[in-house]
């Protein structure tokens, strides 16, 4: 599953936990689900390393607004590459603040690569083992956007 | 019209190169069916009963003659020689081969045309007046808000996996022709008491399994704000619209389940942050080109009542009819709107072959300032005719076949494909459109009867838009048969209603005699210049039920 | 006898296709293979095979009854997918 930032695929830094899984010790960068995050996030946020959240796909984005600068990574989800709820959310993340890493998990699939890049998302995690190639593709496909970039983050 | 410029050139451009790509990675088994399925809808392509369809986009249903003739040529070229005009203002062609698409797509570019987001869970072509520009009970050309939500709707990175489709209309008259209340947003331009005009935004509405008539949330929002405050509107429905049901996903069922004061506070909230974010500012400069474009044409000073065409109406009886219920007032003097029926006695209602789309492209060059509109009603509009050629007008289209004198007229039946083209119908419409058209074929009847608004649906989908037909017909498949559920006293402009289901379905085999006789009933109880749809309001659904069931 | 037939679209033009006896694919209905219940099952599991080697799209089957030259549908539905649409317009290219 390669994971793609700024257009290569780089190895993933960040171990997600499960909602049961013991907290690994500091210094290692965690990434935890919305409701780990709503109990444990004292914890997490005193812990020496960097913090992320996996957040639902129906969830809203208003509660972490406050954290937003404390988050080294919010991954957002694609249960199916046409629910795209998660476009919303990245759109909303953005405008609260969020300069953290964004990244999109799931169906996540090339013609979908630009739309995502658009809303604001910077790391895609993606099964096809070519996803370089399909970025190169995706992102080469326009030049011309109708929405000013600013409109959409 | 609005002609593209280089952008837009540029943009569709790239557009018909990922489509390309796209139909090759589908055939090298790159991409899924299911994979695929998305990304040909979202460019209008389907797969049908018989073939793949291309339903070609019409904004706002404006039409040039250079398009209608390209249309023409694809239609000959790539597919079996006509065209199907829809209720959305769009043109379908039935038989196309996927391997042949992308050369389509390229020849519509040329003409500044192309099928994207007419289908898939998008905005889609955004749907106007088709008297607009011209109107005399308009406010301001709707097309200059409707080209500004095309091109902000186009590609649009956050809305273009909504939960299901998203339909857009707007009006700028006072007189709604564009259905407003049965769209996901209706927008009808309004003054406030100041004099600026603005939007009444209108949200939920729309046919399907679940008919709802859309709800105002805003009485009145500013021109400026429109796509600030739409934003708003698609980023609350995008979160929050169902995905676990596609019955329930669409905007109304939100709407309705919340309930259209928290729908406008929901929407307030957003657009609220949206503004303080710096807002969805429209570049001054482009609002002016897409003005320009808009602006009224110059017309030449006509006579506003030619003796000539005087003249022929007391000659000709037959000119008179035509000019009293195809043509419509023109805000400029001299001149009308002129309707094309593409009902002639006994065809497919909306279709058009390839000759007669070229007739239709000289008739608006000669006398239209080559200029066409696509009405949902699934008739053409000549815009800019001066009353002096009317006669000619009357004429030429005699030629074609489509100037039978039924425009809104019971013999002016709105008719989705059904099951003869689409894969979705449970039953045929147009069969039943052409005998009911074959029974009402005789002028004096058909205009004794008045204004009357047939509309028929092959299935619950609800494409041919019979809730809001003053008699709806609902095909449904009763043990294999076809049989049509009707409903009375529907009706889509200022006074939107949903009609009322009078009772069991009717066969195929009864449903002309059935609607025969209701008609033959409201003729009877009908009070002085009452119409059918203010007679059934008046008497309700019993009198008409009695005589549809009545033994035959 | 009354059976099922493998129907589908081909992927390259859209054209309806009947799957026949000799594991092809064909536009008229009259070609196909009327099969048994089992015999259905079977052929449907092939003709996915060639949905995803990029020939058909979407099979299914449909029930039939053998007629004087073939395979006749019995639905409806079917009858106009095998048959074409039931009305012309006067003008368009027949096929
Ligand atoms: S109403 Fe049903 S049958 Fe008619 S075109 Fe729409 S989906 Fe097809």
């Amino acid at each position: 599953m390669p994971l793609l930032k700024g257009g290569h695929a780089v190895a993933d830094a960040w171990v997600h936990l499960d909602d049961a899984e013991p907290l690994p010790p500091d210094g290692v960068a965690v990434t935890v689900s919305g409701e780990r995050w709503e109990r444990e996030r004292a914890v997490l946020l005193a812990r020496a390393a960097p913090v992320g959240v996996r957040l639902g796909n129906g969830a809203p984005v208003e509660p972490l607004a406050a954290d937003l600068p404390r988050l080294g990574l919010i991954a957002l989800h694609f249960p199916k590459f046409s629910d795209g709820r998660a476009y919303s959310q990245a759109r909303r993340l953005r405008r609260a603040g969020y300069r953290g890493e964004l990244r999109a998990t799931g169906n996540v699939l090339q013609d979908q690569l630009l739309l995502m890049a658009r809303v604001g998302f910077d790391a895609f995690q993606m099964a096809a083992s070519d996803a370089e190639r399909r970025w190169q593709a995706a992102v080469g496909a326009y030049a011309h956007f109708y929405q000013p970039r600013r409109t959409v983050a | 019209m609005y002609r593209y410029d280089e952008f837009d050139r540029a943009f569709l451009a790239e557009r018909t190169a990922q489509f390309r790509d796209q139909v090759a990675r589908r055939l090298a088994g790159d991409l899924s069916e299911d994979e695929f399925k998305p990304l040909r809808l979202m460019n209008g392509l389907y797969l049908q009963l018989h073939a793949y369809m291309l339903r070609i986009a019409v904004p706002y249903g404006t039409l040039s003659s250079v398009q209608m003739r390209r249309l023409a040529d694809v239609a000959e070229r790539w597919d079996r020689g006509y065209g199907h005009f829809t209720t959305r203002q769009n043109i379908q062609l039935n038989w196309i081969r996927l391997e042949d698409a992308p050369d389509i797509m390229a020849a519509l570019a040329e003409v500044e045309m192309h099928g994207i987001q007419t289908s898939g869970n998008c905005i889609r072509n955004v749907t106007a007046d088709q008297y607009a520009g011209v109107a005399a009970d308009e406010i301001e050309d709707p097309r200059i808000w409707a080209e500004i939500l095309r091109q902000w709707s186009t590609n649009h990175p956050e809305f273009s996996f909504l939960p299901r489709k998203f339909k857009i209309a707007v009006t700028g008259a006072e007189f709604d022709r564009a259905a407003i209340r049965v769209h996901d947003i209706g927008l009808r331009m309004r003054r406030d008491p100041g004099g600026a005009a603005g939007f009444e935004v209108v949200v939920g509405g729309g046919l399907g399994r679940t008919p709802l008539v859309g709800r105002t949330i805003r009485d009145f929002l500013p021109k400026d704000d429109l796509l600030g405050y739409l934003e708003a509107v698609m980023r609350v429905y995008n979160a929050l619209g169902r995905r676990d049901n596609l019955y329930k996903s669409r905007i109304k069922i939100l709407v309705h389940d919340v309930g259209a004061e928290e729908m406008g506070r929901l929407v307030d909230a957003e657009f609220r942050a949206i503004q303080a974010d710096g807002g969805v500012a429209l570049d001054p400069d482009l609002v002016r080109r897409i003005q320009d474009h808009f602006a009224p044409p110059a017309y030449a000073s006509a006579p506003a009542d030619p003796d000539a065409v005087r003249a022929l109406e007391r000659a000709d009886p037959a000119f008179a009819r035509w000019v009293a219920t195809n043509t419509a007032a023109h805000r400029e003097p001299g001149h009308a709107i002129v309707n094309l029926s593409l009902k002639p006695h006994g065809r497919p209602p909306g279709d058009a072959t390839a000759a007669e789309m070229r007739a239709v492209a000289d008739m608006a060059e000669r006398w239209s300032l080559g200029e066409i509109r696509v009405a949902h009603e699934q008739n053409l509009v000549l815009p800019h005719v001066r009353r002096a050629d009317l006669p000619a007008v009357w004429r030429a289209a005699q030629e074609i076949g489509f100037a039978t004198p039924n425009i809104g007229l019971l013999t002016d039946i709105i008719a989705c494909p059904g099951l003869d083209y689409c894969a979705l119908a449970t039953a045929r419409s147009i069969p039943v459109a052409e005998r009911l058209a074959d029974r009402f074929r005789d002028l004096d009847r058909l205009h004794a009867i008045g204004p009357f608004r047939i509309n028929i649906s092959g299935c619950i989908n609800a494409c041919g838009h019979h809730h809001v037909g003053h008699v709806g017909l609902l095909g449904v498949d009763k043990n294999g048969e076809e049989f049509y559920q009707i409903t009375l006293g529907g009706n889509s402009d200022n006074d939107t209603a949903i009609g009322r289901i009078v009772g069991p379905a009717v066969s195929s085999a009864e449903v002309v005699d059935a609607i025969e006789r209701l008609v033959e009933t409201y003729v009877a109880i009908r009070e002085e210049g009452e119409t059918f749809l203010e007679t059934c309001r008046r008497v309700g659904n019993g009198p008409f039920k009695e005589s549809i069931y009545a033994a035959a | 006898m009354t059976g099922q037939i493998v129907t589908a679209n081909r992927l390259t033009d859209g054209a309806v296709v009947f799957r026949t006896g000799a594991g092809g694919w064909s536009t008229r209905v009259t070609d196909a293979a009327l099969l048994d219940a089992g015999a259905a099952a079977a052929a449907l599991e092939v003709a996915q095979a060639d949905a995803s080697r990029q020939i058909v799209v979407g099979p299914y089957l449909a029930n039939a009854a053998a007629g004087p030259d073939g395979p006749v549908p019995v639905e409806f539905r079917e009858r106009i997918r095998a048959r074409g649409p039931t009305v012309g317009l006067p003008g368009a290219i027949q096929d």
